[in-house]
């Protein structure tokens, strides 16, 4: 098959993990696990499609998906910062609580169609021959979301801010010793990793596929957070796994429309599968770089 | 100035409490949705509430429904809640679900039509081992290579989901069905037809099951020294460790009981009120049992109870989108939202809320 369309193609299907993921990292650096990624993910979708149809703005549609996974991944930091509750568990009910949301306000936009997010042509750079088509004439949040992979990462490496959130993530009650508010650190975190998480789930339901249908993420937050274990909690590194992801998934894809011998269902479940394995391979070898803190409850105690 | 103190050990009292409150709370919460929603909120709480129970017209078909429905939930989270006492999460429950109906109903369908007395147990056996051999997936890479269960557990529901679609497809089709998907019906084969024991209760095979289980469950934790294990690993990791219980076997254990008792869930619901494998048999019982879990407090009476609510806000449910047109997402939010309050309201149980002063410097 045509390599330009490929490379196209795996880049658009790789967005929204990539989008999901790097929101999730610096949620885990803060020291947070928040396992509500699908949910919120789904409420963006939901979200951005119902701005978007309703505005006629595509761009719209994708600042609201990250308002809105930002306000519920809030109601995540209340409960686990200032209620203090089991970060899993909440973040399994975020998950069933935007599933059920989604699932309710999409239903008014079943089968009404996106306004398309045009294309970004450069001047002169998207002629080039070859790569000019494959890697320069994309919509522009896959622009967005590969400026937030550098920008997340000279964040986290050479700002202050960046320091103080890593410093939170490793060891809590030294941050909060030297005077840092880790609570509210974290919560600036998690509204972040909403807002990604938001705008990864409008990226699927406004340009991948881009309708609405119910419980269309499938599983993508989930396989973000799989991503960021992947990427041992580096921003490159879940810049390679979502497009390592979406090579998978566009190639599988691709495969099941060309209806070889292998059977759909095998093919269906190979993303998942694969996750898995990668999931083993890096479990085997050891994982590094999680922050010390992930998970636990912060709790001042002075 | 509000301040948070850490008990020294929960509170029992707000233990029993907090449910009731969330509950309320879903209530108020969920009640002003409907009235966004354009819904008289008063009577949608009473038609979700109250009316499958004691409705003159509608309580008489929708009583037997609470156990056909509270059974599943019941035998599933039961099973979760021993992990989660563990801090073991399995949450790909409904993955062990589909693998368990799935296996049973091979098992069973490759003797077809024996009217053998020895088959329906036998298919109970293959559900039960195909949760448990699905869900000892994340215990074996847990334990082997320390992968992380949440995830894998997870993924694997979808990689149920796909081994569902090609049985109900392909390898399980009726081959009488005139090429629609969806195996033979076990409610016209009288040997495999998990009915009704009493008639009009809606009592079935696995409605005994998970009653079964609730007990069992309880003298384990209580009484038996794995279920100490199991809550010593749970809250004191270390201390477990140095008693000489070997972590891998918890895994092992709390994977293992869940999963079977999914897999059981999921053979009893499809020679019951599923009646076949069909591509959509997968109901989120796996899910919604997270939150019954939570809501009985990880205590198998509670449980008990959370069951029942559970699936009274399912008939419920499904009777105000008769009635009032109530949409049948709303339901899947009102079960979320009251997981969410109630973790919320669990403040109470494990801290001590004390106002303070600010003091004059």
């Amino acid at each position: 098959m045509d390599p330009v369309l490929l490379v196209a193609s795996i880049m658009v299907s790789a967005t929204p993990i990539l989008l999901a993921a790097l929101g999730e990292m610096v949620v885990e650096k803060s020291g947070v696990l928040n396992l509500g990624v699908e949910g919120m993910m789904i409420t963006g979708a939901v979200m951005g499609f119902a701005i978007a149809v309703t505005s006629g703005s595509p761009l719209m549609g994708f600042a609201g998906a990250a308002v809105s996974g930002a306000v519920l991944s809030l109601a995540f930091g209340f409960l686990t910062q200032y209620l203090l509750s089991n970060q899993v568990a909440t973040g399994l009910g975020l998950t069933l609580v935007g599933l059920g949301l989604s699932a309710l306000i999409g239903s008014h936009y079943e089968g009404q169609r996106a306004p398309a997010l045009g294309k970004l042509d450069m001047p002169l750079l998207s002629d080039i021959p070859m790569l000019g088509r494959m890697l320069l004439s994309h919509d522009i949040m896959v622009y967005v979301s590969l400026a937030l992979v550098a920008a997340v990462w000279a964040f986290l490496k050479y700002t202050r801010a960046g320091l103080i959130l890593r410093a939170v993530g490793e060891d809590h009650a030294s941050a909060h010793a030297l005077g840092y508010k880790v609570v509210r650190v974290r919560m600036a975190a998690i509204a972040f990793g909403g807002a990604c998480a938001g705008m990864g789930g409008a990226y699927v339901s406004l340009v991948r596929v881009p309708q609405w249908t119910e419980g269309m993420t499938a599983g993508a937050g989930w396989i973000a957070l799989a991503i960021v274990v992947f990427a041992s909690w580096r921003a490159f590194g879940v810049l390679i796994g979502a497009y390592l992801f979406g090579g998978v998934t566009v190639i599988q894809l691709n495969l099941q429309a060309a209806g070889t011998t292998v059977p759909v269902e095998l093919l269906s479940m190979s993303p998942y599968l694969i996750t898995i394995i990668v999931l083993v391979i890096i479990s085997a070898r050891g994982v590094q770089g999680a922050p010390a803190s992930l998970g636990r409850s912060f709790h001042a105690s002075s | 100035m509000i301040r948070l103190e850490k008990r020294t050990q929960p509170s029992g009292y707000w233990t029993a409490l907090s449910p009731i409150l969330a509950v309320g709370l879903t209530m108020i919460v969920g009640g002003f949705m409907f009235w966004a929603l354009g819904k008289p909120p008063v009577e949608a709480i009473r038609t979700i509430f109250w009316d499958p129970l004691f409705h003159p017209q509608f309580a008489d078909y929708s009583r037997p429904q609470l156990l056909v429905k509270a059974g599943p939930l019941i035998l599933i989270a039961i099973g979760l809640s021993i992990g989660f006492r563990a801090g073991i999460w399995n949450i790909g429950a409904e993955g062990q679900y589909i693998m368990g109906a799935v296996s049973g109903a091979a098992v069973g369908l490759a003797f077809y039509p024996s009217q053998s007395v020895l088959l329906f147990p036998l298919m109970v056996f293959a559900g039960a081992l195909g949760g448990w051999a699905w869900a000892m997936i994340p215990a074996v890479l847990k334990t082997r290579f320390g992968t992380n269960e949440i995830l894998v557990s997870l993924m694997l529901v979808y990689v149920a989901e796909n081994i569902l679609a090609s049985a109900s497809a392909g390898w399980l089709r009726n081959p009488e069905g005139m090429g629609f998907p969806g195996s033979r019906n076990f409610k016209q084969w009288s040997a495999v037809y998990n009915a009704e024991l009493l008639t009009g209760t809606g009592m079935h095979w696995g409605v005994a099951a998970a009653f079964i289980a609730v007990i069992a469950a309880y003298v384990m934790m209580a009484r038996h020294i794995q279920g100490f294990n199991v809550r010593l690993t749970g809250e004191a990791p270390l201390a477990a460790r140095f008693s000489g219980v070997s972590p891998a076997w918890i895994v092992f254990l709390c994977l293992g009981v869940s999963g079977g008792l999914a897999g059981l869930a999921g053979l009893f619901e499809v020679t019951g009120p599923a009646g076949q494998v069909s591509i959509d048999f997968g109901s989120g019982y796996g899910f919604t049992a997270i939150i019954v879990a939570f809501l009985g407090r990880l205590n198998p009476f509670g449980i008990l109870a959370a069951g029942l609510l559970m699936a009274l806000t399912y008939i419920g449910g499904e009777l105000a989108q008769l009635m009032l047109g109530l949409p049948g997402a709303s339901i899947q939010l009102f079960q979320g939202m009251l997981l969410f309050f109630l973790l919320a309201t669990d403040v109470f149980t494990n801290y001590r809320v004390r106002m303070l002063r600010r003091e004059a410097a």
